[in-house]
């Protein structure tokens, strides 16, 4: 099929009004105006599969799962169970038990950090990150240098928003212990080279967490293939609900690493004297987990995945370029990452406007999107700019979205240009 | 464009924003303090210059911020100059009131009216801090607190 015919197939199979009218939200309005979301990034709109999944839940099937000795409570933990196969799914991991339930990508890695970075880290062992991390990637490890003296070392950028490859290799040393670096920068777009990553840090001894809060809703990810030894994401950045994540680990790791937190439900048996752990995955959840949450995010995988990734992906580039387009022709903006490897997010600033005073007043033309620094300081001050006003895009977004922004843009410039 | 922008962004902000006044480096600072708002990353250190009976003599200021926060801490320094110490310490609490909504600009004594064009910020609760930074990190540095954050 020759190209142009294809990507007309993919437009007519990727119905975007259709798409858009799964998600409740998007047919409000922000002070009057139709809502342009344009900070899924942040935290993503759920579609009506997902809102129903958990009303479901509520109104049909709850009670605490893996204990009731009933048929309610049976039947949610199966559903519940069931989650973590349409994960393992998702990202193509070999058992379900690699997959552990947590709060979110902060408390997936800090589980990491604690876990394992606690028990096989020592002094002087290094710990390498990347200078476009997410504080969620930087504060765990600076904890753990505290306390165990490991070091930790930065992978530096260029201006474009891209890690540099060389300087990576020559950081890794005989005293690498873990890689632990965004699989896609929530500022600037930038998709990394993971998998070379992964296997120059493997090549020299270390272990490689890769932080997929970002990705996973853009790019279809196979932790076997790619082959790291933990993978991290968020479930409110994948259309499902707040308060749940997951932990994706490699079972011998993960059988390795002692308990994270103690409790209920992560026990094989309990004396005064001594406690047995449980296995794989319920070692690492202790206590009451997010039921609903988790079904949820079964239920966010199920419409994405009937989307497809592909088209999803294909869907976010097209609107990408054109806000790239749009934004660039806007005299005295840049944008701040510029890799031709970019998915999904641009940030940007005005010569003449604090990214602050450009949210405010483009949020009172119904155009939502994040200023500040993004929980990743060190990247705005690499960058040389105090914050960034990002727009970011996610599967429901349009064409339509953009104008809006560009238009409230021009608002800006009226009052500051 | 709506009218609480308008409001928000009058021409003397705007103007304020874009040349603030008293933005420099001071030698003589007796007393300095830096103000974060980690929300956005808005920075800015105070300089203060007290005399022996503890007047401010000068002041000024430099950093990194919104329209709001630059304008703020530009009027600001103008106004704290030439008064005692505790006079700079209840014109920050009268402006306080009126940014937050506890007072309104009329209560504003008559040396401080110039401040009411940042009245609007009331109409933008995220915004209140932008214009307040300036105020808590006087404060801070007439207090000899090196450091401040709004969070
Ligand atoms: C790259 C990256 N890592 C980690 C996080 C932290 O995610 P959460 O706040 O859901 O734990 C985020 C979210 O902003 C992110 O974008």
């Amino acid at each position: 099929m020759p190209s142009s015919e294809k990507s007309q197939t993919a437009s007519i199979m990727y119905d975007i009004e259709a798409i858009r009218a799964d998600f409740p939200i998007l047919a409000r309005t922000m002070h009057d105006k139709p809502l342009a979301f344009l900070d899924t990034a942040a935290s993503a709109q759920k579609p009506r599969h997902v809102i129903d999944a958990v009303s479901h839940v509520y109104e049909n099937e709850y009670a605490n799962v893996h204990r009731g000795l009933y048929q309610i409570s049976e039947a949610v933990t199966v559903r519940y169970e069931g989650t973590r196969e349409i994960i393992r799914d998702f990202i193509g991991a070999a058992h379900t038990h690699e997959i552990i339930f947590t709060r979110n990508a902060t408390e997936s890695i800090n589980l990491v950090a604690h876990s394992f970075g606690r028990n096989f880290l020592s002094e002087g062992d290094e710990v390498i990150i990347t200078a476009l991390e997410h504080h969620a990637n930087i504060v765990p490890w600076q904890m753990l240098r505290d306390e165990k003296g490991i070091v930790l070392k930065v992978v530096p950028i260029t201006d474009d928003g891209e890690l540099i490859m060389s300087a990576f290799e020559d950081l890794l040393g005989p005293r690498t212990k873990l890689v632990s670096v965004a699989h896609m920068s929530n500022v600037m777009g930038t998709i990394l080279p993971i998998k070379d990553i992964i296997d120059k840090a493997h090549a020299a001894g270390a272990k490689v967490l890769i932080d997929g809060c970002q990705s996973v809703t853009h790019i279809p990810v196979d932790v076997q293939a790619l082959g790291c030894d933990f993978y991290i994401f968020s479930g409110h950045k994948l259309y499902g609900p707040s308060g749940i994540g997951v932990l994706y680990g490699k079972e011998e790791l993960l059988n390795a690493m002692p308990p994270f937190m103690g409790g209920g439900d992560m026990i094989s048996s309990v004396t005064f004297e001594k406690s047995t752990w449980a296995k794989l995955p319920h070692k690492f959840e202790a206590g009451t987990p997010a039921i609903a949450q988790a079904i949820g995010l079964g239920a966010a995988i199920e419409y994405v995945n009937g989307l497809g990734l592909d088209a999803i992906g294909a869907h976010e580039a097209d609107v990408l370029k054109y806000a790239t387009e749009q934004l660039s022709s806007l005299e005295g903006l840049r944008i701040i990452g510029t890799s031709p490897n970019k998915a999904s997010v641009v940030s940007f600033v005005l010569e003449y406007a604090h990214p602050h005073d450009i949210a405010t007043i483009i949020d009172r033309a119904g155009v939502a999107v994040r200023a500040g620094h993004h929980c990743a300081q060190p990247l705005m001050e690499r960058m040389d700019v105090p914050a960034t006003v990002r727009a970011s895009i996610g599967l429901y977004n349009n064409r339509t979205d953009i104008d809006a922004l560009v238009r409230a843009l021009g608002e800006v410039e009226e009052l500051f240009g | 464009m709506s009218d609480d922008l308008r409001e928000l962004y009058q021409e003397v902000i705007l103007d304020h924003g874009k040349n603030p006044r008293n933005f420099h480096l001071h030698d003589d600072a007796t007393n300095e303090a830096r103000g974060n708002n980690p929300l956005c990353g808005d920075q800015l250190v105070i300089y203060l210059q007290l005399d022996g009976e503890r007047n401010v003599v000068d002041a000024s200021f430099l950093g990194k911020g919104c329209a709001i926060c630059m304008a703020s801490a530009s009027m600001m320094t103008d106004l704290v100059k030439g008064r005692s110490a505790e006079e700079a310490q209840s014109m920050f609490e009268a402006f306080h009131d009126m940014c937050t909504g506890e007072g309104d600009e009329t209560a504003l004594a008559d040396n401080m009216e110039k401040l009411s064009v940042l009245s609007g910020v009331r109409e933008f609760p995220t915004r209140v801090k932008c214009a307040t930074l300036p105020w808590h990190t006087m404060v801070a540095a007439l207090k000899g607190e090196n450091e401040i954050s709004t969070e």
